[in-house]
């Protein structure tokens, strides 16, 4: 199975991503060909096995219900790229 | 006074205990060189001089007042730029974080501070560790010290290439896929992938956080054993890391394999392209049979297929963890005349080509049609390479490849050669697939002249077998690399 | 002949977990607070930081699911669910998807003296989102909007209930049982208006008969029981007038506009929502040891239903009384412990039902918060049966007990509220009643009844209304046959 461009393009666009026609090609070839190698997974009789999810046999990790320090509101906004009243602001949503 | 430039954190340990020279010292010699060396190297995009030699001081201040300043104090190092630091720019080598300043530090970097290691600065990397060369940075490439026309390797090549060109006496990096191996490899220095959960990612920028783990690229085993003291061990704030019983792993530093039982995995030499590597493989398991070890061909069957499985799940973890670069917190922000504008041309201009590809494969592997026939059949391959290890490392102590099938390529060598990345992952993401430890060593040249490594693979938590098998190499061969002569040099 | 139409409603029920800190990471989950301060790099969605499951947050929701009677799983796992939106900062919200920590529960309600099992698919945990303040009044008409954190990351439950509800008010009762159980578990404030409880609606009409189910509607935005009647009244209504036009039911997100009294389009589910979902790396598995389990069980307090049989059946309430005083655990416990102190379960439900209930209502109090303690309420009670104070002063000084908190002793002292039940003191007040009034006795002893009413009420005005009327009336009585 191959992804076609135009595929590749409404897979960005789920990403929010925007391609240039250029961007666009180029991925399109290296994933045709990554996508392409992984016909050879589909090849080994796997039915069975049991997918690995967590490399390590870890269960249970908690913490307990305690309180921590917080960022100051200065610290939480230090890095954003805009600010009003004590919040990020973003742009109109709709 | 000699100079300073390339001795290991052992040596100077000494030689600050005894005052015979300071901290202060020690950080201004490095800085110095890096201010020569770092027009050819670029192995930089940060340097905190101002901040390191404060530290240094403040080091020094201690130990005159009779105070243990720490079992690393006064080092030199660097950092991946990818680890957290409080206050100083943190960019994974991204135009997105080209400005963010974390106001937090990563669990490794808290532990060398407390440590008393001096770090004189962030090192370029791919843009958030995607890449095999540094040639993904959006900032600039680094340069091989070996030759400048050679990649350093990556993802964190810019970490490798500084303690090959003796900026830093250690770096600590991340590897996702090979990306402390290969680029150490590549400089002639060692570098250590932990096994999954030996040492805290918090504070790591995350590539893919199955596969990730945070590790370092020293000059001899001595010095990879003193920073896996401090680094390793349990964190409160990363729920996939574990209580490591190692104790001080300085005590694997024994010079005696006697016994061990060690695998050569034919499938590996299988991908190596230089003779000269597969020649020197075959050399360190003489010496390896010679001291006493036994040395053995063993099969891991799924390894052809690792490297595709590795794609898939990297690509998915990928797509998810950058999603929240989105111009709202932090990070770039384009501005857009609405929300969903704003998102995609602050994406579309922070990220670079290479980390979109992982996301639009890693959103199109797990999309509602795709994800049984792509991402689950990854994770089940993942089971199958980590069944093909577990039963090879029941039987032998640990297993020796080739670290790379190739020495450092020239600049442009992955663009024109896309099967070229591939194999590089074969030989260094089945590590990480299975979580087990993963050292690469210096040994030797290749046919260009650069450095090649070779690689053990060891049974989760058995980095001390690595520490051993490396020290016994170490100390009964003489070929590790000699240093690279630098322009900058008087 | 038109069809007849058969409503299917299912609920999902999002509860903020009552845990002192945050699911994933160490932030306070106290309400309000100034922007953004309730925050760490972990809920804003920094890079490099990982989330820490809650221990807390884990035995809350088993705690949900044995009361409300889930299979607690053994093994349960985080996901990742991914969309992009500004109030969630990783662009994933932490869920579960494939393996919920609940699974198979139910809750029994009664519409219309009917009981009816409601089932519940699952229950799980997940992370909630910031807050958006849009600078217009609506979203639409805003120029930008402001993101605050301090909410990122609470811990939620989700309970999913099946699709077994078949109107409006089964939906709003089914709610409010949901509701009675979280707050005796101590699982969640339950506050709707702040939040703390939100509920959204699947709703399809099928005619009867039909196995196959309608196409649905989602509906969000309810605020409060009510609404989410009104909501699911109008859309009932809405959707039928939609079938019986012969037009179809598009499957879409509505929102209730409370003042308009109308739902309205969001979005179309067109735009399919493909979330993406895979199993978050940074968190170990749940694996839940039976031992665990019923050690929680062993926690539980009496729920509900248990309480309304009890007071049915041992303490000899009505249904409905029972019901109501069940209802929410701070009413039901004020109940309990003024029984315990005033051992006449019926006087108390008829003074708790009555006038309390009423006063709270009125004055907009919560249990919690009022000033009637149950020993107010049970010393007052004491007070009326031993005759000290008349039935007509109890419900005067419960009023100023209700405002002030004062005890009751002290408001009767004030008052000078004293009941004469001394008969003595009430026979000289008798006979003087009887003389002033002849054409009285005569009635009453020509067989007029009503007389005696008349004559009681003149011993009342003398006394001010001291007197007990009781012994007034066998006084009286006496008197007059003697
Ligand atoms: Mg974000
Ligand atoms: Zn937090």
């Amino acid at each position: 199975m191959k992804i076609t461009e135009q595929e590749v393009h409404s897979v960005a666009e789920i990403a929010r991503l925007e391609l240039t026609q250029e961007e666009g090609q180029k991925i399109t070839h290296a994933l045709q060909v990554i996508l392409e190698q992984t016909e050879a997974l589909k090849r080994l009789e796997i039915s069975k096995v049991k997918p690995t999810v967590y490399v390590l046999p870890l269960q249970n990790v908690f913490s307990e219900d305690q309180l921590d320090k917080c960022l100051t509101q200065e610290q939480a906004l230090g890095n954003a790229p805009e600010v009003e009243k004590g919040c990020f602001k973003v742009p109109r949503i709709i | 006074m000699s100079s300073l430039l390339g001795l290991t954190a052992h040596q100077l340990q000494g030689l600050l205990e005894k005052k015979e020279i300071s901290s202060e010292d020690l950080v201004k010699e490095h800085l110095t060189r890096i201010a020569q060396s770092e027009e050819q190297i670029k192995a930089f995009v940060t340097v905190t001089g101002q901040e390191a030699l404060q530290q240094a001081r403040t080091i020094d201040e201690k130990r005159s007042r009779g105070e243990q300043p720490g079992s690393l104090a006064g080092i030199p190092l660097a950092l991946t730029d990818n680890l957290c630091t409080q206050g100083i720019k943190t960019t994974a080598s991204s135009r997105m974080l080209r400005d963010f300043r974390p106001p937090y530090n990563a669990a490794v970097v808290e532990k060398l501070q407390e440590a008393g290691a001096v770090s004189v600065g962030k090192c370029n990397l791919d843009e958030f560790g995607l890449g095999a060369s540094t040639e993904n940075s959006a900032f600039f490439p680094t340069h091989n010290p070996y030759g400048e026309q050679a990649v350093p390797g990556g993802a964190c090549g810019g970490a490798a290439a500084a303690v090959a060109a003796q900026e830093v006496v250690f770096a600590l990096g991340s590897d996702t896929g090979g990306s402390l191996r290969q680029p150490a490899s590549f400089c002639g220095v060692i570098g250590l992938k932990p096994t999954y959960g030996a040492v805290s990612r918090y504070g790591l920028i995350a590539c893919a956080s199955s596969l990730d783990q945070v590790g370092c690229f020293t000059r001899d085993m001595t010095d990879c054993a003193l920073v896996m003291n401090v680094i390793y061990g349990r964190d409160a704030k990363d729920s996939t890391s574990v209580s490591f019983p190692a104790g001080d792993f300085t005590k694997f530093l024994v010079n005696d394999v006697k016994g061990l039982k060690i695998g050569i995995p034919r499938e590996y030499l299988q991908e190596v392209n230089d003779p000269r590597i597969t020649a020197y493989l075959q050399q360190a398991a003489a010496k390896l049979e010679e001291l006493g070890a036994v040395c053995e061909e063993v099969s891991l069957p799924h390894t052809a297929e690792a490297a595709s499985c590795y794609n898939l799940i990297l690509a998915a973890e990928v797509s998810s963890n950058l999603a929240r670069y989105d111009g709202v917190q932090y990070g770039l922000r384009v501005q857009g005349e609405d929300l969903v504008s704003m998102y995609k041309k602050s994406r579309s201009q922070g990220f670079g080509e290479e980390v979109k590809k992982q996301i639009i494969l890693g959103t199109y592997v797990l999309s509602s049609g795709q994800y049984e026939d792509y991402y689950l059949q990854a994770l089940k391959v993942r089971t199958l390479i980590k069944e093909d290890f577990a039963q090879v490392l029941s039987k032998y102590d640990c297993l020796l490849t080739p670290a790379t099938p190739t020495a450092a390529f020239d600049f442009g060598a992955i663009k024109d050669n896309l099967s070229l990345l591939t194999s590089l992952n074969t030989l260094t993401c089945p590590a990480n697939l299975a979580g087990i430890p993963a050292l690469s060593l210096p040994f030797g040249t290749a046919a260009q002249g650069s450095p090649c490594g070779l690689q053990l693979l060891g049974r989760a938590f058995g980095e001390e077998t690595l520490l051993r098998v490396g020290y016994a190499l170490e100390q009964n061969t003489n070929l590790t690399q000699p240093s690279p002569a630098v322009k900058g040099e008087m | 002949m038109s069809t007849e139409y058969e409503v299917v409603i299912g609920l999902e029920v999002h509860a903020e977990l009552k845990t002192k800190t945050k699911i994933f990471c160490s932030c306070p989950t106290e309400f309000g607070g100034e922007e953004n301060t309730h925050v760490c790099p972990g809920c804003l969605g920094f890079p490099g930081t990982l989330p820490i499951m809650n221990k807390k947050a884990v035995e809350y929701a088993v705690r949900a699911g044995l009361a409300l009677n889930c299979e607690i799983q053994e093994y349960s796992k985080f996901d990742r669910k991914h969309y992009f939106y500004p109030d969630l900062p990783t662009a994933y919200q932490i869920s579960q998807f494939e393996f919920p920590i609940c699974k198979a529960g139910y809750v029994e309600i009664a519409v219309n003296g009917k009981k009816k099992k409601i089932r519940l698919n699952r229950i799980h945990l997940e992370e909630d989102a910031g807050k958006l303040l849009h600078s217009g009044n609506s979203i639409t008409s805003s120029q930008y909007s402001l993101a605050d954190y301090n909410r990122s990351g609470m811990g939620l439950i989700e309970l999913v209930s099946e699709p077994d509800l078949s109107s409006a008010e089964e939906a709003r009762t089914y709610l409010e049982k949901l509701r009675a159980v979280l707050e005796y578990t101590g699982v969640s404030d339950v506050k709707m208006e702040q939040g703390s409880l939100r509920c959204d609606a699947n709703i399809s009409l099928r005619p009867v008969g039909s196995s196959k189910l309608g196409t649905k509607t989602e509906i969000k935005n309810m605020n409060s029981y009510r609404s989410l009647q009104r909501a699911l009244e109008y859309e009932i209504e809405r959707q039928r007038e939609v079938l019986e036009e012969g037009g179809t039911i598009i499957q879409e997100t509505r929102g209730w506009d409370e003042e308009k009294g109308i739902t309205s389009s969001m979005r179309s589910k067109e735009e399919a929502d493909d979330y993406r979902y895979f199993s978050d790396p940074d968190l170990p598995p749940i694996v839940l040891e039976p031992a665990w389990v019923e050690e929680i069980r062993a926690s539980l307090p009496e729920l509900p239903d248990a309480k309304k049989d009890r007071l049915v059946m041992e303490l000899g309430l009505s249904e409905y009384d029972a019901d109501i005083i069940t209802g929410s655990r701070a009413l039901a416990d004020f109940f309990d412990k003024t029984v315990t102190l005033f051992n006449e379960p019926k006087t108390v439900a008829n003074w708790v039902m009555g006038e309390y209930l009423r006063l709270l209502n009125a004055e907009g109090t919560e249990v919690q918060e009022s000033k009637v303690s149950p020993e107010k309420m049970a010393a007052l009670l004491k007070s009326q049966a031993t005759g000290k104070i008349s039935g007509k002063m109890a419900k005067a000084v419960f009023e100023e007990m209700f405002m002030t908190g004062k005890d009751p002793e002290k408001i009767i002292k004030e008052k000078g509220l004293v009941q004469i039940s001394d008969t003595d003191a009430l026979g000289e007040i008798v006979e003087k009643v009887l003389a002033a009034n002849p054409q009285s006795v005569a009635d009453y002893q020509a067989g007029k009844e009503k007389a005696l009413g008349f004559l009681v009420g003149q011993v009342m005005k003398e006394t001010k209304g001291q007197a007990n009327p009781g012994v007034v009336n066998g006084l009286l009585k006496q008197k007059l046959t003697d």
